[in-house]
């Protein structure tokens, strides 16, 4: 991974893409900061900052105790003070031990100092289940997060995106929770070049279509495309639009798409009740109730904590053929 | 006291109507009688009269506006009234018995509250569609998009879709309306028995698998031998003269994706049939890979268009100048054909000649037919 490779490379892995997009970062700015645990000498559990300790120094790349609270803490106070830290955890599934920091000062300490503190830090990792990780270590928290005002939320699922999106999270001025996924660290795909970013907030159309309206964000949208071209078989054009930001919500988009249509599909990993979905389709029933040919269909994870046996898992997340089903119900095809 | 104005319930099919104009504004002094407004019913426009004397104090349903009948639609009363009592009510009172009025009840019968998703229910107020005609096939009969179908009017799907033309395209025009409006062109047919021509393949491919001889070798093979012989069709029409061409340029239309390309095969005259087979392979995996310089797809004098491996019986090429001929060659089909009094099974093949008769004849071509035919016939000897 010689770093003169990286400049003017059009393909990346969704790995490459972030460790590019931190580094660039970092050379940018140098009020930037990655802290978390073994970022620095082992690179990182998932080496997203190989090479990192070397250029940049121990001064910036900051290993630290298995003390999510604490270093989440101390980096809320080293943005309040000025600088632009990134923590990472090594799973967001840890990042439940810092919710007090995140939620109680991170989104607040904006609003409760009337304007004159800000908290320009992200707070990112992955999210979501990997393969038998069990039930502690498989969890999609990010309803969690978009529940707090003062949060933004992001779960970027291609190489591009995560490269564009995790460069306007550090330049962001509040707190951003950025979400991504162990499954999809070796995924390939076009990265632009350079440095560019992606606005927070926006969403995207990631397939055309005009018969049903597929909403799938991080791991989920490759399902929701996979679903696509299984309903492409059938004759069936299925738009895949992907929400990337999670909070703020690019509504525009997702109804312009929905009014379109009139049958959505909200796809999301993550638990049913007062899931991402649920807000989704709220949302979408107050923008675009009168061009809906039916009720809006979601395709969750089960309700209940992740199996360990893998047959059970497979069973317990969302897969295309189910992405299908939810289009055929919202379609009136079953 | 104030009078309620109402859409009224002119015929017995009218269930709304359109406030086409008011005929009093608003602070307007009406007596009974006056003329309000023209209502627009199902069937024609007609005048809705005052039933009270007064001011016309509200319009409530600006012009334009369709309403369902039994809809206040304006207040009558006293110029220093207080109205906000009927403005703020819902029902309408009793008080004009000469207008049958029905009551917001009934103007929702059972049978027009019929289930019917959100997104029908817009649509059919966009196009103007009674769902009392729509049967549903939702859940519970709800009418969902899908139903609506055939009262849509097409608009909203384009039928015509406007695609660029392609460089490819675009000399396909040029070329084929250059030839096909001035050149004076006639066809001539003649069937062919491939057995034999079937045979050579056959054995090729047994002898050489990796390169065998196919039936545009054959007739490229026996272009050449028949234009070696009628010269006159190897050819071209250039104004004040005929030009004759030594040697024998064959054009072998290729199909592509997105159009066809003719890549030419230079001095057949004088190749063998294994010689022009290994040249037209090379040449046409060229040409599929869009490779081909444009010295190599121009200039052909005899042009051959193939479409057996469609199973075309037969059809008529377009002739591209300079050549003077084009032939286009159908499909070899198994067909009875009577020899000596007896049913065969023959292995028949059509060839059309399309001609320039500037400079070829019907006889000419008709001769160079029955030559071509004799060297496919017996194609051993190609």
């Amino acid at each position: 991974m010689a770093e003169s490779g990286w400049a003017g490379e059009m393909k990346a892995t969704y790995r490459e893409a972030l460790n590019q997009a931190l580094r660039e970062e970092m050379r940018r700015d140098d009020r930037v900061f990655l802290i978390g645990e073994d970022v620095a000498y082992y690179q990182g559990a998932f080496k997203i900052s190989k090479g990192f300790l070397e250029e940049f120094g121990s001064r910036r790349v900051v290993d630290t105790p298995i003390t999510e609270l604490g270093f989440t803490g101390l980096a809320i106070g080293a943005a309040m003070a000025g600088l632009r830290p990134v923590v990472e955890v090594m799973t967001f599934n840890f990042a439940i031990l810092a919710m007090d920091q995140i939620v109680n000062n991170a989104a607040k300490i904006r609003y409760m100092s009337g304007g004159q503190l800000s908290v320009p830090i992200v707070i990112r990792g992955p999210g979501s289940a990997a393969h038998q990780l069990a039930a502690q270590h498989s969890q999609s928290l990010e309803a969690w997060f978009c529940h707090v005002p003062g949060l933004k939320v992001v779960a970027p699922a291609t190489p591009h995106d995560a490269k564009g999106l995790i460069k306007s999270a550090i330049r962001d001025e509040n707190p951003v929770i950025f979400i991504e996924a162990q499954l999809l660290y070796p995924m390939q795909g076009e990265i632009g070049d350079g440095d560019y970013t992606i606005p927070l907030g926006v969403a995207e159309v990631k397939r055309p279509g005009t018969d049903v309206t597929l909403i799938a964000y991080s791991k989920m949208l490759l399902v929701a495309l996979e679903a696509a071209e299984k309903l492409a078989q059938e004759g069936i054009q299925a738009e895949v639009v992907d929400p990337r930001t999670l909070r703020p919500l690019d509504l525009t988009t997702l109804a312009a798409s929905a009014k379109k249509t009139g049958k959505v599909v909200v796809v999301e990993e993550g638990w049913p009740f007062a899931g991402l979905g649920a807000q989704i389709a709220e949302s979408l029933y107050r923008q675009v109730f009168d061009y809906l040919d039916g009720p809006i269909v979601r395709v969750t994870g089960r309700d209940a904590p992740m199996p360990y046996a893998r047959d059970l898992e497979d069973a317990a997340i969302p897969d295309a053929d189910q992405v299908v089903a939810a289009a055929h119900q919202v379609l009136y095809r079953t | 006291m104030a009078s309620r104005v109402i859409m009224p319930k002119l015929t017995d099919s009218m269930e709304e109507g359109v406030v086409v104009k008011w005929r009093k504004a608003e602070g307007e002094r009406v007596e009974s009688g006056d003329v309000l407004a023209e209502i627009e019913t199902d069937k024609a426009v007609m005048d809705l009269e005052a039933f009270a004397s007064g001011t016309l104090r509200k319009i409530l349903v600006p012009e334009g506006t369709t309403v369902p009948s039994g809809t206040l639609i304006g207040v009558i009363g006293e110029s220093d009234e207080d109205i906000r009592g009927i403005l703020a009510g819902a029902q309408p009172s009793a008080a004009r018995p000469s207008a049958p009025r029905p009551s917001p009840a009934a103007v929702a019968s059972p049978e027009e509250d019929k289930r019917a998703s959100p997104r029908v229910r817009t649509l059919a107020r966009e196009h103007g569609i009674d769902l009392k005609a729509v049967k549903g096939s939702g859940p519970g009969g709800r009418i969902i998009e899908r139903d609506l179908e055939p009262f849509l009017t097409k608009k909203e799907q384009p039928t015509v879709r406007e695609v660029p033309l392609s460089q490819m395209r675009k000399a396909i025009v040029r070329m084929t309306t250059q030839s096909k409006a001035p050149v004076p062109h006639f066809y001539v047919t003649i069937e062919v028995e491939m057995a034999e021509g079937l045979r050579v393949i056959e054995e090729s491919k047994k002898a050489a698998p990796s390169s065998p001889i196919s039936i545009n070798h054959l007739l490229i093979a026996a272009a050449a031998r028949a234009l070696r012989q009628h010269q006159g069709l190897n050819a071209s029409f250039a104004g004040e003269t005929i030009r004759l061409f030594s040697s024998i340029d064959i054009g072998i239309a290729v199909a592509l994706e997105d159009g066809l390309i003719v890549p030419v095969l230079r001095d057949c005259g004088s190749k063998t049939l294994a010689q022009i087979a290994e040249a037209e392979r090379a040449l046409v995996a060229r040409a599929r890979g869009r490779d081909l310089s444009p010295e190599e797809y121009t200039g052909a004098t005899f042009l051959i268009s193939n479409l057996g491996k469609f199973d075309v019986e037969s059809f008529i090429a377009v002739i591209l100048p300079p050549a003077a001929a084009a032939l286009a060659v159908g499909s070899v089909r198994e067909v009875p054909v009577v020899r000596d009094g007896r049913v065969e099974v023959g292995h028949r093949m059509m060839l059309t000649l399309s001609c320039d008769h500037r400079v070829i004849d019907g006889a000419v071509a008709a001769q160079f037919l029955q030559t071509f035919k004799q060297a496919l016939e017996r194609a051993r000897d190609l």
